[in-house]
């Protein structure tokens, strides 16, 4: 870690209109995550944890409060300025990870690169880059069917890093895996955490969450405690 | 990466893709045909009309050409008298009559024209010569079917037929001097063409001198309707029609055509882009999950849209060129039947394909699968993000 701020949410509200009264799903959250961190939001369903990260990936807008991402308020940002912030500095990956079943696992792996604006021959060679890193370089043409859920997920991981984002969010990214496909992608965060990606996961997974150097626990759309674990060897 | 990404959606579904196709396919087919048609008489009648040069048609008063019996008196005088005219240039009289063609067998009915072969317009000649001296005749080929005749043969030739003593009139000897195609009458029509003299003095005192019609050529520089007009005053018992006036009259009467092609045209182009907008509404509604993934990681609405849309004139693109094919192949023989009509003129076509029409129709349909696509896209790729991806978790 070396304590420059990476994300910040200052007292982060988000209400649903719904008939009768409003839902609070998030209420006055704030929440700093420096450079390198590793955090994990956890706590009980209906809590506000998957909320909160729609907040802070800047595809949801708070209530009330502000958000930003390396000193840029994304929060306020007009629609078209969020998306371009999304492609360039946040990586997503999803718990049903989100392939696109036309494209192959390479393909998907390039389409936010494409979206960015990058030539063929780029595209491709980080492709295949990141496609070796998670594990998958045998399987760059397989379309997602053809793959199992963890190889998706891990090609999904893959794909949020094709733009090397400033920092990855990840909802419940091992909640479709099983205990030894889950282990592998653990294993991949735990990898590029100390390769020095900046991670913020949201989970109910206790193996995760124990793999992540900081643990926020929410309750009711709020923080309720936030601990720190020693990092292990 | 759009188009390949367009490309791969609709071969997701292949049999709702090619059905889809198939069903604009159709629709264009159907536009395309309305199109030829709400042009196609007008087109080939004015072409049929303008048919080597002549701008004016001069008629007993009160006819129209060939509408009656009736003829133009001292037919000599009359021509000398358009012809002098300002802005003429030619004056092709004819004179129309019934002739018999005797042989062994039962006569054979025909249709003569009499007409002065260095001017006429009625024929074109397909074989053999023109009938320049006063017994050659040159025939259509239901004539020449009919009749046994050959090129260079002799033919006994009647014009009148007295049933009471069941003798004929006008009887001449005629040598067939030529094939030709009449190109105001049909296929199948028995039809010869001699000069105008000759079908006068066979047709004796009742005709002498007479003329059904004049085709009337003027100077390309000249307005027709001014020649028109001074031909009626130089000829009170006439009535002269510019080619102009007579496509006009016949565009009133074919009006109807026009306004059924119009509306079924119409009709044909809402259905496709019905059929467009249904398929790619459906398309998008089974995707909203993976279009808000795609809006999550960065790719932008307009993006989005210009991918659905893709989808969209793909399949209009597609289907307008399938319908163009299915469209001719529909028109053909649609105008084979239509031309079957007896006493229809050869030359005209209900159906007529013209490039830069069926394009335009066409191009409107692909249009119209911009417009199908851009709709449904654009709603979905303005859907909330995380208020879709939670119901496509939940669902």
């Amino acid at each position: 870690m070396t304590g420059q701020l990476v994300l910040s949410a200052t007292d982060v509200h988000r209400d649903y209109p719904l008939s009768g009264s409003p839902v609070h799903a998030v209420r006055g959250v704030s929440l700093d995550v420096m450079r390198g961190e590793y955090v994990a939001i956890v706590g009980p369903s209906g809590c506000g944890k998957s909320t909160l990260l729609n907040l802070l990936g800047a595809i949801d807008r708070p209530t009330r409060g502000s958000v930003s991402i390396g000193g840029t308020a994304v929060s306020t940002l007009p629609d078209r300025e969020a998306t371009r912030f999304r492609l360039t500095h946040i990586g997503f990956v999803f718990q049903r990870f989100y392939l696109l079943p036309v494209l192959s696992a390479q393909e998907n792996i390039e389409l936010p690169m494409s979206e960015a604006g990058l030539s063929a021959s780029e595209r491709q060679q980080r492709a295949k880059e990141l496609l070796g890193y998670v594990g998958l370089g045998e399987r760059a043409r397989h379309r997602p069917a053809e793959l199992s859920g963890g190889e998706q997920q891990r090609v999904a991981i893959a794909r949020a890093l094709a733009n090397k984002p400033t920092v990855l969010l990840a909802d419940e990214p091992t909640g479709e895996l099983d205990a030894s496909t889950g282990a592998d992608v653990i294993a991949l965060f735990d990898r590029l955490n100390r390769d020095g990606m900046t991670i913020v996961v949201v989970t109910h997974d206790e193996k995760l969450a124990g793999a992540a150097r900081r643990v926020v626990h929410m309750l009711d759309g709020r923080v309720v405690r936030d601990e720190r674990l020693l990092r292990r060897a | 990466m759009r188009l390949q990404l367009a490309g791969r959606s609709l071969r997701r579904n292949v049999s709702r893709t090619l059905l889809a196709t198939l069903g604009v396919a159709v629709s264009a087919a159907m536009l395309l045909d309305m199109v030829m048609l709400a042009t196609g008489m007008r087109e080939s009648f004015a072409s049929l009309l303008g048919r080597n040069g002549f701008t004016i048609r001069v008629s007993p008063r009160g006819t129209l050409p060939f509408d009656s019996e009736a003829t133009i008196g001292q037919g000599a005088d009359a021509a000398a008298a358009i012809a002098g005219v300002p802005g003429v240039t030619a004056v092709a009289p004819v004179l129309g009559a019934t002739i018999h063609v005797l042989g062994s067998g039962p006569a054979v009915t025909a249709f003569a024209l009499g007409i002065d072969p260095a001017v006429q317009g009625d024929y074109e000649l397909l074989d053999g010569a023109e009938p320049t001296a006063p017994d050659a005749v040159v025939a259509s080929d239901a004539f020449l079917r009919a009749t046994n005749a050959h090129i260079g043969d002799t033919i006994d030739v009647a014009v009148g037929f007295d049933p009471q003593l069941r003798t004929y009139q006008g009887r001449r000897r005629l040598v067939v001097s030529g094939r030709a195609h009449f190109v105001y009458l049909s296929a199948d029509d028995r039809a010869a063409a001699l000069q105008l003299g000759t079908v006068q003095a066979m047709a004796g005192r009742e005709r002498a001198d007479r003329v059904s019609l004049f085709m009337v050529r003027t100077a390309p520089n000249v307005d027709p309707e001014v020649a028109r007009a001074a031909i009626e005053r130089a000829l009170p018992r006439v009535t002269a029609l510019s080619t102009a006036a007579a496509i006009a009259e016949a565009e009133r009467r074919l009006s109807y055509f026009r306004q059924l092609a119009f509306i079924l045209g119409a009709v044909s182009l809402i259905v496709g882009f019905l059929l467009v907008s249904t398929i790619i509404t459906v398309s998008v509604n089974e995707r909203v999950g993976e279009i808000a993934v795609m809006r999550a990681i960065g790719v932008s609405r307009w993006h989005i849209v210009q991918q659905i849309t893709i989808e969209g004139v793909a399949l209009s693109l597609t289907g307008a060129v399938a319908g163009l094919l299915l469209g001719i192949v529909t028109a053909r023989y649609l105008n084979s039947i239509l031309r079957g009509f007896p006493g229809l003129p050869d030359a005209i076509d209900f159906f007529l394909f013209q490039p830069s029409a069926a394009f335009r129709a066409l191009g409107l349909l692909v249009a119209s699968g911009i417009i199908a696509g851009i709709y449904p896209s654009w709603r979905a790729a303005s859907l909330p993000i995380s208020g879709t991806l939670r119901e496509e978790a939940v669902g």
